[in-house]
């Protein structure tokens, strides 16, 4: 709706009444930044609050909007912006990473306000897709301020900042989901949507688990780029240590190199990562293997024993619980069990892991030792059961002693009273 | 053999003038007189604690380090452990509820009234020791449950204005619940509070002994009425023989409730993990603490939990009192009390139902 307070001239109007204004009073204030008195009437994405500044990191560290925009925001009029006071007015899209970095590199600057914060991110930036681009001419790719924000910018360790890892997701989807902004670049845009549904997001979101992984995570930050089909493994290698060492001794990495398959990947997928099942082993609809291998070749043989393995230690540790949760709700007493039944879970995990080698030998032997604590504590439990049913015997046994002699007593009590006249006229006490 | 033995007595302390008494005592008997077994009920727990305690003790450890894996090991190594164990445990909850059954039947039969104020008064302190008991035994398996609950019930304690920050470190051995509390409540569960409840105990039966059975005053009206009406029966060996019934009747609970629900453990205490949800006293306790739950932060002026304890506590001092709101006779006191009685009951009652099923 075009009202009088969207017409250029009023707007106008208001502007110079503004700076009018805010001349006014501070030849009695003294204002240090008079630059917010203005641009805080203005409609955004001029607008700039003293509320929304007060919040920006800079800002706090003393910084003020001269800091980047130049000009002397102690003269009370349009002097502040001159270009005789260096006023570099609003920064273009290429040119904020310089900027930024102006002081960002600057290791000696930086220490003062924080020693341990890196001062590589314009060298990083460089080497990322969205740098490379910039210098290609690509204004469209992100710059420091799509990510970081620009006024009210918040550190990482803020959980309303754009790049807590809490919202990175979000931000980079503000981008990458946006099938036309990212129209003409050649890559999918449901990125976003598959790692809504996968394990990783599940930790972050739901467990709150901040180090969990998110699109920095693999892709880097100020670095970001797609992680190379070799460098898959590194990238997932930095959270599953165990599974990237077993992968390293199978017959896979190799195969997978020759054959140009991003690692890991293959099996797992990236952006959707969901929790893997013993099924991924399978010949059915969740299985990976037959998707590469031939049935009844050596490796289907493997993959078949591998399964049964998992299988057999799985239903053994199911058995257990079961027993064990009887006994539990029968009362008895048997957590030395349940806390030896961790073993056999630790076991099974274990041998989880070291099917990354897909080395039956090296996986048969943790299911051994899984199968072993499995039946240990089965025992255990079956004979807290047996316990339990003596003890009822005991019971049982006990109550009939009990009524026997409740009989006997009521019975005695009948014949001494009948015999004798122990009831008799009470004098009454008091 | 028996012969050669009461002879063996005879000689020396003259058995017959000793048990005099004994087959002298006659006890009355009338619709009511059943409630004349609650008392003997809750002293043959108290027996029983007194017997399964001892030999808890030859196992347990009183430190926190130690205390929970002791009581792991008496459950499950030592032979029949889990029997003492669980009768301890189930016994002092029945003798919390004997007890106060024991208290609503004097209460409602009159047996409160002169003479036998005092034996009210030692019968009430001996429920507040036995609810003691409770709170300090409580803690000993350091279980998370029992930690908890401790923390939260010293905590109310610091309410109490002027006394309740001292009390409260007091009780716990310092500003926290710590192992020093645990020590600090084995000493008060097996020293202290035993020792002053022998005290308490053997008063307030040997005044049951000199003012024997009260009659209550309906039934006493009925048999002044008609005198012939009026009965009685030997303490020794009719009523003792029917109190045996009553405590073996008990056994048989007790035996049956351990055996097929045993107290169960739980999880060792970990000062450093948070609080699990639906931390809860014991019953008994429920209805002080859903009451002081529902009771507001301010409640005009004054601070909502500070008003709630002093409630309590002047409650209970009017409670120990009661016998003296009915001095004289008429039917104006014995209304009062019944109606403090029924009001307290029914109270007590639903608070702690509101409290099982409130979340």
């Amino acid at each position: 709706m075009d009202t009088w307070l969207n017409n250029g001239f009023t707007r106008s109007l208001i502007l110079w009444f503004v700076i009018l204004c805010a001349s006014v009073a501070g030849v009695h204030a003294q204002t240090p930044s008079t630059c917010m008195d203005c641009h805080a009437a203005l409609d955004p994405p001029l607008q700039v609050t003293q509320a929304q500044f007060s919040q920006d990191i800079h800002a706090q560290k003393g910084l003020t909007c001269e800091s980047c925009h130049g000009g002397d925001p102690s003269k009370a009029d349009m002097e502040a912006m001159s270009k005789a006071a260096g006023f570099r007015g609003k920064i273009q899209r290429n040119q904020v990473p310089e900027l930024c970095g102006h002081c960002h590199s600057d290791g000696a600057f930086m220490r003062k306000y924080n020693p341990s914060l890196r001062t590589d991110q314009l060298a990083q930036y460089k080497t990322s897709v969205h740098g490379k681009r910039l210098l290609q001419g690509d204004s469209k790719v992100a710059v420091c301020t799509d990510c970081h924000g620009v006024h009210d910018l918040r550190p990482a360790s803020d959980p309303r900042s754009k790049i807590s890892p809490l919202n990175v997701a979000d931000t980079c989807s503000r981008c990458h989901s946006d099938a036309k902004y990212m129209q003409g670049y050649g890559i999918p845009t449901d990125q976003y949507a598959k790692y809504t549904e996968s394990v990783h997001h599940e930790a972050m979101t739901i467990r709150g688990d901040l180090s969990a992984p998110t699109c920095s995570t693999c892709h880097g930050n100020h670095g970001a780029a797609p992680p190379g089909v070799d460098s898959v493994r590194n990238v997932c290698s930095n959270c599953h240590v165990f599974q990237a060492q077993m992968y390293d001794k199978s017959t896979h990495k190799a195969a997978f190199q020759s054959a140009g398959l991003p690692g890991c990947v293959v099996c797992h997928s990236n952006h959707d990562v969901t929790r893997p099942t013993d099924a991924k082993l399978s010949t059915g609809p969740a299985g990976v293997c037959m998707r590469c291998h031939k049935p009844g070749d050596s490796c289907d043989q493997s993959r078949a024993k591998l399964l049964q393995d998992l299988t057999q230690l799985d239903d053994a540790i199911k058995a257990s619980d079961r027993v064990l949760g009887t006994a539990e709700s029968s009362g008895m007493e048997v957590s030395e069990a349940r806390t030896e039944q961790d073993q056999a879970r630790d076991s099974l995990t274990k041998a989880r892991v070291t099917i990354h080698s897909f080395k039956t030998d090296l996986v048969e032997e943790d299911i051994q030792a899984g199968l072993k604590v499995a039946a240990k504590t089965e025992a255990e439990g079956k004979a807290a059961l047996a316990e339990r049913d003596r003890r009822r015997k005991g019971l049982g046994l006990s109550l009939g002693i009990i009524l026997i002699v409740l009989l006997g007593l009521r019975l005695y009590i009948r014949q001494i009273e009948s015999n004798s006249s122990n009831v008799g006229t009470a004098e009454l006490h008091h | 053999m028996s012969a050669t033995l009461r002879k063996w007595i005879d000689e020396r302390f003259d058995w017959a003038a000793l048990t005099a008494p004994l087959r002298k005592k006659t006890v009355p008997t009338h619709d009511l007189s059943y409630w004349y077994f609650l008392g003997g009920i809750t002293l043959f727990l108290f027996g029983v604690q007194v017997c399964t305690g001892i030999l808890l003790l030859l196992y347990y450890r009183p430190s926190a380090s130690e205390a929970f894996e002791s009581v792991q090991y008496i459950m499950t190594r030592v032979q029949f452990g889990w029997l003492v164990r669980s009768i301890h445990s189930w016994a002092a909850n029945l003798l919390i509820f004997t007890a106060f059954c024991h208290m609503f039947s004097v209460l409602f039969l009159g047996a409160y009234r002169k003479p036998r104020e005092l034996t009210w008064i030692t019968g009430m302190l001996l429920l507040f020791l036995a609810m003691g008991f409770g709170f300090s035994g409580y803690l000993l398996p350091w279980n998370t449950l029992a930690f908890f609950a401790t923390k939260v019930g010293t905590e109310i304690t610091g309410q109490v204005p002027i006394i309740g920050h001292g009390l409260k470190v007091f009780l716990r051995g310092g500003e926290d619940v710590t192992g020093a509390t645990l020590t600090r409540f084995f000493g008060f569960h097996v020293a202290l509070l035993p020792g002053l409840t022998l005290l308490l105990l053997l008063t307030h039966l040997a005044l049951v002994q000199y003012f024997g059975m009260s009659v209550p005053p309906a039934v006493e009206a009925r048999w002044k009425a008609v005198p012939s009406e009026a009965r009685e029966i030997k303490f020794f060996p009719n009523f003792f023989l029917r109190e045996l019934m009553a405590w073996y009747i008990a056994l048989g609970v007790l035996g049956a409730l351990a055996a097929i629900l045993p107290w169960e453990l739980g999880a060792k205490a970990d000062p450093f993990a948070p609080a699990p949800a639906g931390i809860r006293p014991e019953w008994y306790f429920m209805f002080m603490f859903q009451t002081l739950k529902k009771i507001p932060a301010k409640v005009w002026f004054a601070d909502g939990d500070v008003l709630g304890i002093l409630a309590f506590g002047v409650a209970g001092i009017l409670w120990l009192l009661l016998p003296f709101f009915d001095q004289t006779g008429g039917t104006r006191g014995r209304k009062l009390v019944l109606g403090l009685g029924t009001f307290a009951l029914s109270y007590i009652i639903a608070m702690t139902i509101y409290g099982y099923m409130a979340k």
